[in-house]
């Protein structure tokens, strides 16, 4: 590894922090960007059209609460559409933030700390575009409730053999653990920008979120183990979620879902469209706010190889579904197969083969790998393509299953794109917000970097 | 300024090294109130320091196994017991449906025994600590290291441990108002 | 008002943003149903049932009476609760119904509730009372009068009610020069005039299928849509029980115009425009022996047509030829000579006196009248229970001669057309409001008891009648009652008209089989059969009938029989004529046809005939409701007197633009998937010789079952006898408060029936196979809908029915994508609507669902309940047969059999055990307590369908 920072050229062997930092410029640097840096113009653009789509999901959802989920294109047979298409992909996405923090942390992977920070913000807030979709997608919204249990007159329970309750356990504990850990991370941070705030206002707000940490060192122990075990519990709580997620499907009979091939393949496919979201994030933000010298092409390269990788795993998972569909001589499932490929949302199916597969293997290219704005488009064509592939799995296997004379088609409206527009927007809103007030990158942890680069070159 | 108006004497150092060296140094001199502060976490920091082992793993073992067993329980008696009922003619007691809720709120009730076990341990939290009274002791979450002892330690003496910590040859040395 | 709504008696939130004029309608359905409902049941009206101590809010009452169809009525039982009455059911009694309905008999109690029926007299479209109008009449009166009834003209569609034909004869007498007119869109024309060839007298055909080993139909839709179809298809399946008696069956040959149901089940089927058939029924009778001149060409293979004359010369006295009303009355004619030659006369065909009282040829009458009115002769036309403006051949053009009758009166349900352009229109009274009475296809008389006072105030025929002709008596009860008592005389009377009214059938009054003698008829010149000329066939709708039930919604979303179309009416081509013309679905094409242009959309149905469209009446209306104008086009615009029920000379202009349909089935083929089985005879006697097979799909159970101790409800479905008349689906809407959701939802395929009947074509688009499906839910015993849903909204009872607990669903719609077969149905919007007189007739023993919640078939849980209520009373187990499910009841044909797995003895066990029985989708290993019978096709052997 240290032998390796030396070198320069290709972006895999460049260094994760370039520059010659101090334990204070880097600090300054990137508390600056709260603190001090005046809000800059692709900020406030972002800012207001993100902003005017809550609104638009503000307005979507109250009609929606008025009227009912008539509003939307839903039907039967297709009686999921959007709203579970929106969820997986939102949950998915938030797998990579936690991937990154969590998992990279176990394995000591330092070009980890300066995106693990976004990354986590990321998931909190995919994760909360996510949780509203199942409830938004209620016939009776505001009961929602009865999916949880808690003493009640009627003396009644949720049927535990529903994967839809599962999904109230897991999602729920996936986001309080994804808060937990983020804000754990964060209190150091916040004690900084506790003692480097100009206003008195800054000072009280920063205090208070900081607990009164005083980088006692035995505060920081206590904080490396926690922390540290945090960890160790997100890692399979990350692979429980999306498994669980697959549940939902899986569980259910209709050809297309009923597959035990679902969990691997959710997992692998939330971390591909995970990373994807990450660098469609991480590529803007650098430029943005100038941060190259922390998020470097080394880190594109290798969330790229990242991606590259689960990509393939996805591929597999296609390959062993059709291979599957034939093999088991099933007539319902060979029909399923068929009818993605050919029938009248056979536009989706080559569109997801074409995105989630072929542009995939430009991956293989340094080139690529090492062009930011390259990345960029194959990170927006992947999350298209992952999107598409959720409705594929949802829509396209309703549509057409079991009994011929119940067949029938699936068309959106112009409530269904206002929700996925909206949360696109409500998601952005947040994030904004987010860069706006709190460090982006993990200024404890570069400062261990500075020290542990000093240590490496010397 | 009185022995009571004064919280302890606080050493300021450049690097790292240089506090655990002052470190070891001062609990070789029979220093116990001592306090370490340091813009991340050092290695070798908390041995010189002597710091024992935390309860924090222990806590989330708990956490987990409470927030595990609990789910399962709750499970099989709503199920079983309280509101048996025929659903799909799969037996009351599902246990392949019982297993993901119970994983979830293990993790769940670990992740959070972890968390708080790390506040309480670290008497977090705790918005005011005379150490704040240290003048630029807001760079120690910067990029300065310091060494603070206490007056509660039995072998302080305002004159002589002002003396060791010269010794320790640190940039600032100043006292900590209470 | 509803039990379940006491207060909304005047709230009327949730009707759509309302006109003044729809305010005042509601209000004053609100106002009627007010007095209609505090007030007692009209006292003399005798219960079915007589249990005087049981007229607890709770209990319901049923009433024998009789709802009529072009004339001919048919029995049925009424079910009142707390004086609301809230469904129909078939009257055992009765001869045709023998317990079963038909869909229109279904949908009577919703037109009964029909907000939008007429509330109030009008005079040239004010507001005027019942007063004012006897006033104005009566002052008529001293005009016609003076001249001996000169200039008094009477409308009325077919009269089989024995009072109003008494009362118009009464008045013709007083009134010499009085004219009264018959004129029903529908009408029995050609088959009294065929009578009239070939026996020299007017007779109505009657036939016993019961009786009829082989049957030859001739455009004759006699299972769906002729009098006495009920009863024709119960003794049709009757004589056809494959399963039980395999030897015993009937074949059915068939050669149709227009696909119908009786084709669908037809063992062999051709389709011919409707002007072929004429040749094909020239050629059979000259194979028959008849002594006719066979045509040159016959647009039949011979192979077909000398196996059917051999059948039917084989069956001797059990064989049957029945003629369709569309056809000339000399293919009538041919047909009674035939069944006469085959000795079937007086065996499976008997002719009776018509059951029509004035069997005229309305056609002709209808023509008289119109140039009467041209002529200025009209002075007053009272108008009886039709709507002449909109259901009348064009070239009449009873609208622009109605402007000149200086006095005319509308009396209907409705302000439809001829409401609006009348003098006066006086609401009418519902069949089920008002004293009446008439006669079945056989003739049996039913006294017509009303079931609660007119909720708006409405009027009977005899009633206007009554005033017109200045008589003392103007009560419509004491009218029928005189006319019963100068009938039945008697010094026992008063028990003969109980026993009438509380069977609903006059003892003996079913008319006598008449001694006739056949003669070959003088035939006209064959039509050149010049198969380039468009043909198109005027018929009803199969649910909207002539026009009568157009704002009757249960009607217009229940999808049509073969096209699943709801909402509208369209063209039907054959998929071949449609692709020589480049139009597929919902194009809008303009029909030329004498002059005279029409648009519409275009469906292409197979087994259609080619070169020849289908066009039904009763949609393009203008007024008579809200829902009833806008859809659809005007088929009468078409229709002249000339050939009013078929011709050719049709031409088509497609028009590039389309008109959306809405169709129930977006998918007709079954995807070789085992799903609507269907056996040849042979297979099902070797079968049956076997005995029960054990299933190819083993059943692998991974948890012990959950046992049914008490009960264990199950259901069969006999797929031979089912006919796809689709009167389960519509008898179960009104059992179960099922909402009508609107054509915009039935297109998003939200429809809500609980129990729908899949069709499926089978083999070429010119020849088709039809399979129809009734497919309730499923009741699994390993039900998926359960296992997914995360709150305990679906799951099982102990006696093995799967229940929706409608106040637990959340609405996350898992169980229906988990549900295999797709009958779960869901409410995407707040669909059931408040409106204070449909709260009314809702069934009290069935909550009304509100949106975001789940809902699908039950069994009819309410009925099991009020079964097991009753039986625990008397300590004793629920016999067979005592839970009957509205879709059972409503089967014409017992195709459906419900009851208690439990029971060794029951009628449904034993169905089970026929080694005929399956499931759907038993490879799923779902277990379901719904198993069907296959049907059962028994082609001669000569003819190999392709």
């Amino acid at each position: 590894m240290a032998g390796q920072e030396q070198v320069l050229g290709a972006p895999s062997s460049q260094p994760v922090l370039r520059g010659s930092y101090t334990y204070a410029s880097i600090t300054d640097k990137i508390a600056d960007t709260v603190l001090e840096r005046p809000t800059h113009w692709a900020w406030a653009v972002g800012f207001a059209v993100s902003a005017s789509l809550t609104v638009l999901f503000i307005v979507a959802m109250s009609y929606l609460f008025a009227k009912g989920v008539g509003i939307w294109g839903i039907d039967q047979p297709v009686s999921w559409a959007f709203a579970l298409t929106n969820f997986v992909w939102w949950v998915g996405i938030g797998h990579a933030g936690t991937f990154i923090s969590a998992f990279l942390l176990l394995l000591r992977q330092r070009w980890r700390t300066s995106i693990n920070r976004f990354a986590e913000a990321m998931t909190i807030f995919a994760v909360a575009m996510a949780g509203l979709m199942p409830i938004l997608h209620l016939g009776r919204p505001w009961f929602f409730y009865w999916l949880i249990p808690y003493p009640n007159k009627m003396n009644l329970w949720p049927q535990w053999r529903s994967p839809l309750v599962w999904d109230i356990f897991s999602i729920g504990t996936y986001i309080i653990v994804s808060i937990l850990f983020w804000y754990m991370g964060l209190i150091p941070d916040l004690a900084t920008l506790r003692d480097r705030a100009a206003q008195r206002w800054k000072q009280v707000g920063y205090a208070l979120l900081a607990l009164g940490w005083r980088n006692d060192a035995r505060h920081w122990a206590r904080f490396e183990i926690a922390y540290l075990l945090m960890a160790g519990l997100a890692t399979p709580l990350v692979i429980s979620v999306h498994s669980v997620v697959s549940l939902d499907f899986a569980i259910g009979n209709t050809p297309g879902w009923h597959s035990t091939i679902f969990p691997p393949y959710f997992v692998a496919g939330a971390l591909y469209s995970g990373f994807a979201m990450a660098l469609t994030i991480a590529i803007p933000l650098r430029a943005t706010f100038g941060l190259q010298d922390f998020i470097t092409a080394r880190h594109l390269a290798v969330m790229a190889k990242v991606m590259l990788a689960c990509g393939l795993l996805v591929t597999y998972s296609y390959l062993v579904e059709s291979f599957m569909a034939f093999y088991s001589a099933d007539r319902y499932e060979s029909f399923m197969l068929l009818n993605r490929m050919t029938g009248p949302y056979a536009w989706i199916y080559w569109t997801v083969i074409f995105c989630n597969v072929i542009v995939l293997q430009t991956l293989w290219f340094e080139r690529v790998r090492g062009s930011p704005w390259m990345l960029f488009a194959v990170a927006i064509l992947i999350n298209v393509g992952m999107w598409l592939e959720r409705f594929m799995i949802i829509v396209v296997s309703l549509h057409r299953d079991f009994m011929p004379s119940a067949w029938g088609m699936f068309y959106p409206t112009f409530w269904d794109i206002a929700i996925l527009a909206g949360s696109l927007g409500a998601f952005a809103l947040l994030f904004l917000l987010f860069v706006r007030f709190l460090p982006v990158i993990s200024m404890s942890e570069m400062r261990k970097l500075v020290k542990e680069r000093r240590e490496s070159s010397s | 300024m009185t022995q009571s108006a004064q919280y302890g004497l606080l050493a300021e150092f450049r690097s790292a090294e240089h506090l655990v060296d002052a470190v070891k140094r001062t609990r070789a001199e029979g220093y116990r109130d001592i306090a370490a502060y340091s813009p991340f976490p050092v290695d070798g920091l908390s041995d010189a320091l002597g710091i024992k082992r935390t309860c924090v793993p222990f806590v989330t073992l708990m956490g987990g196994l409470i927030g595990g067993a609990g789910t399962y329980f709750m499970l099989w008696y709503s199920s079983v017991i309280d509101y048996p009922i025929d659903s799909g003619a799969r037996p009351l007691h599902s246990w392949p449906a019982f297993v993901p809720p119970t994983f979830e709120l293990a993790v769940l009730g670990a992740a959070l025994a972890a968390f708080f076990a790390f506040l309480f341990a670290s008497g977090l939290p705790r918005l005011h600590h005379p150490i704040f009274n240290a003048r630029d002791f807001d760079l120690a979450s910067r990029n300065r290291f310091f060494l603070c002892i206490e007056c509660s330690d039995p072998h302080f003496d305002e004159s002589r441990t002002h003396d060791f910590l010269r010794s320790l040859d640190p940039m600032r040395l100043v006292p900590v108002p209470w | 008002m509803s039990p379940r709504q006491p207060r909304r008696e005047f709230d009327f939130s949730g009707v759509p943003e309302r006109s003044r004029r729809e305010f005042l309608k509601l209000m004053g359905a609100s106002i009627a149903l007010a007095s209609g409902c505090s007030r007692e049941l009209p006292e003399r009206i005798v219960p079915y049932e007589d249990m005087p101590e049981q007229l607890a809010a709770t209990k319901s009452l049923y009433f024998a009476t009789a709802l009529s169809l072009d004339g001919y009525g048919s029995g049925v039982l009424v079910e009142s609760a707390m004086g609301r009455p809230i469904k129909v059911e078939g009257n055992p009694n009765h001869p045709a119904s023998l317990g079963a309905t038909d869909v229109f008999s279904q949908a009577a109690v919703l037109t009964l509730w029909d907000p939008d029926r007429s509330q109030t007299v009008l005079r040239q479209g004010v507001l005027s009372t019942w007063d004012a109008f006897r006033a104005a009449l009566t002052a008529r009166r001293s005009r016609f009068a003076s001249q001996g009834g000169a200039g008094l003209h009477i409308l009325t569609g077919s009269v089989t009610s024995p009072t109003l034909a008494a009362q118009l004869h009464r008045l013709l007498d007083k009134y010499p020069e009085a004219r009264w007119h018959q004129y029903q869109p529908i009408n029995r024309d050609n088959v009294y005039a065929g009578t009239r060839l070939a026996f020299g007298e007017t007779r109505e055909p009657r036939y016993d299928f019961t009786r009829a080993r082989t049957v030859l139909s001739l455009d004759a839709d006699f299972l769906r849509s002729m009098p006495g179809h009920v009863r024709y298809a119960r003794d049709f399946n009757g004589a056809r029980r494959p399963g039980e008696t395999p030897s015993a069956n009937n074949r059915l040959y068939a050669i149709e115009s227009s696909p119908t149901l009786t084709g669908a089940k037809a063992d062999h089927c051709r389709r011919l425009r409707a002007s072929q058939i004429d040749r094909v029924a020239r050629a059979l009778a000259q194979r028959l022996g008849i002594a006719v001149e066979s045509p040159t060409s016959v647009p039949i293979e011979a192979g077909w047509l000398d196996a059917c004359a051999f059948d039917l010369l084989t069956r001797h006295g059990e064989s049957l030829i029945l003629v369709g009303e569309r056809q000339p009355a000399h293919v009538h004619a041919l047909a009674h000579l035939a069944n006469e030659r085959l000795g079937n006369v007086g065996t499976t065909v008997q002719y009776t006196n018509p059951v029509l009282a004035e069997p005229i040829d309305q056609l002709d009458s209808l023509r008289q009248l119109s140039a009467a009115m041209a002529a200025g002769e009209v002075q007053e036309l009272l108008i009886l229970g039709v709507n002449p403006l909109y259901a009348t051949p064009a070239d009449l053009e009873f609208a622009r001669h109605l402007q000149r009758v200086p006095f005319s009166v509308h009396l209907g349900l409705y302000r439809d057309e001829t409401a609006m352009r009348s003098l006066w229109h006086i609401p009418a009274a519902h069949e089920l409001e008002a004293w009446s009475d008439t006669r079945a296809y056989d003739g049996s008389a039913t006294i017509q008891q009303p079931l609660i006072a007119p909720l708006y105030g409405g009027r009977s025929p005899h009633e206007v009648l009554a005033v017109l002709a200045g008589e003392f008596e103007q009560d419509g009860h004491a009218i029928v009652r005189a006319l019963w008592q100068g009938e039945l005389g008697g010094d026992d009377f008063e028990h003969t008209w109980k026993t009438s009214l509380h069977n609903g059938v006059v003892p003996d009054s079913a008319f006598t089989a008449e001694q006739v003698t056949a003669r070959l008829p003088a035939l006209p010149p064959l039509r050149d059969a010049d198969s380039s000329e468009l043909e198109i066939v005027f018929s009803p709708d199969p649910h909207v009938h002539d026009g009568v039930y157009t704002n009757n919604a249960w009607l217009r979303e229940l999808p049509k029989p073969l096209t699943e179309l709801t909402w509208d009416n369209a063209v039907l081509m054959s998929p071949e004529s449609g692709r020589r013309r480049g139009l597929a679905n919902e194009d809008v094409v303009e029909i030329e046809y004498r002059g005279r242009r029409v648009r519409a959309p275009v469906w292409l149905l197979p087994g259609h005939p080619d070169e020849s469209l289908t066009l039904q009446f009763g949609y393009g209306r203008t007024a008579g409701g809200r829902i009833a104008p806008g859809a659809g086009f005007n088929a009468y615009a078409l229709q002249t007197s000339a050939a009013p029920s078929f011709d050719g000379g049709a031409r088509v202009h497609p028009l590039g633009t389309r008109y959306p349909l809405a169709s129930a089935q977006m998918h007709n083929r079954m995807e070789g998937r085992d799903l609507a089985r269907m056996l040849p005879l042979s297979a099902v006697i070797q079968r049956t010789a076997q005995g029960a097979q054990p299933s190819k799909h083993e059943r692998k159970l991974l948890y012990p079952p959950f046992a049914s101790p008490t009960y264990a409800w199950g259901m069969s479905i006999n797929l031979d006898a089912c006919i796809g008349c689709k009167a389960c689906t519509i008898a179960c809407q009104a059992e179960n408060n099922i909402p009508v959701v609107g054509k915009d939802q039935v297109q998003r395929g939200r429809e809500m029936h609980w129990i729908r009947v899949d069709r499926y074509f089978e083999g070429s688009d010119a020849h088709p196979r039809v399979h129809f499906q009734p497919v309730p839910c499923m009741h699994c015993e390993r039900a998926p809908c359960e296992v997914v849903c995360p709150v305990e909204a679906s799951v099982h009872d102990s006696e093995g029915l799967n229940v929706q607990v409608y106040n637990r669903c959340v609405g996350t719609r898992f169980c229906s994508n988990n549900c295999p077969y797709k009958v779960r149905r869901f409410n995407f919007l707040q669909y059931s609507q408040d409106v204070p007189s449909l709260n009314a007739q809702r069934n009290p023993d069935v909550t009304v669902r509100m949106r975001g919640v789940m809902e699908k078939c039950s069994y009819c849980l309410q009925r099991i309940a009020a079964a097991k209520i009753a039986s625990e009373k008397e300590g004793r187990r629920i016999r067979d047969g005592e839970v009957v499910t509205a879709c059972q009841a409503a089967c014409p044909t017992e195709a459906i059999v419900f009851g208690d797995l439990n029971d060794p003895a029951s009628r449904v066990r034993i169905a089970k055990t026929s080694p005929l029985d399956y499931v759907l989708l038993e490879e799923l290993n779902t277990l379901p307590r719904t198993s069907y019978l296959p049907a059962v096709e028994n082609p001669h052997p000569d003819l190999q369908e392709t």
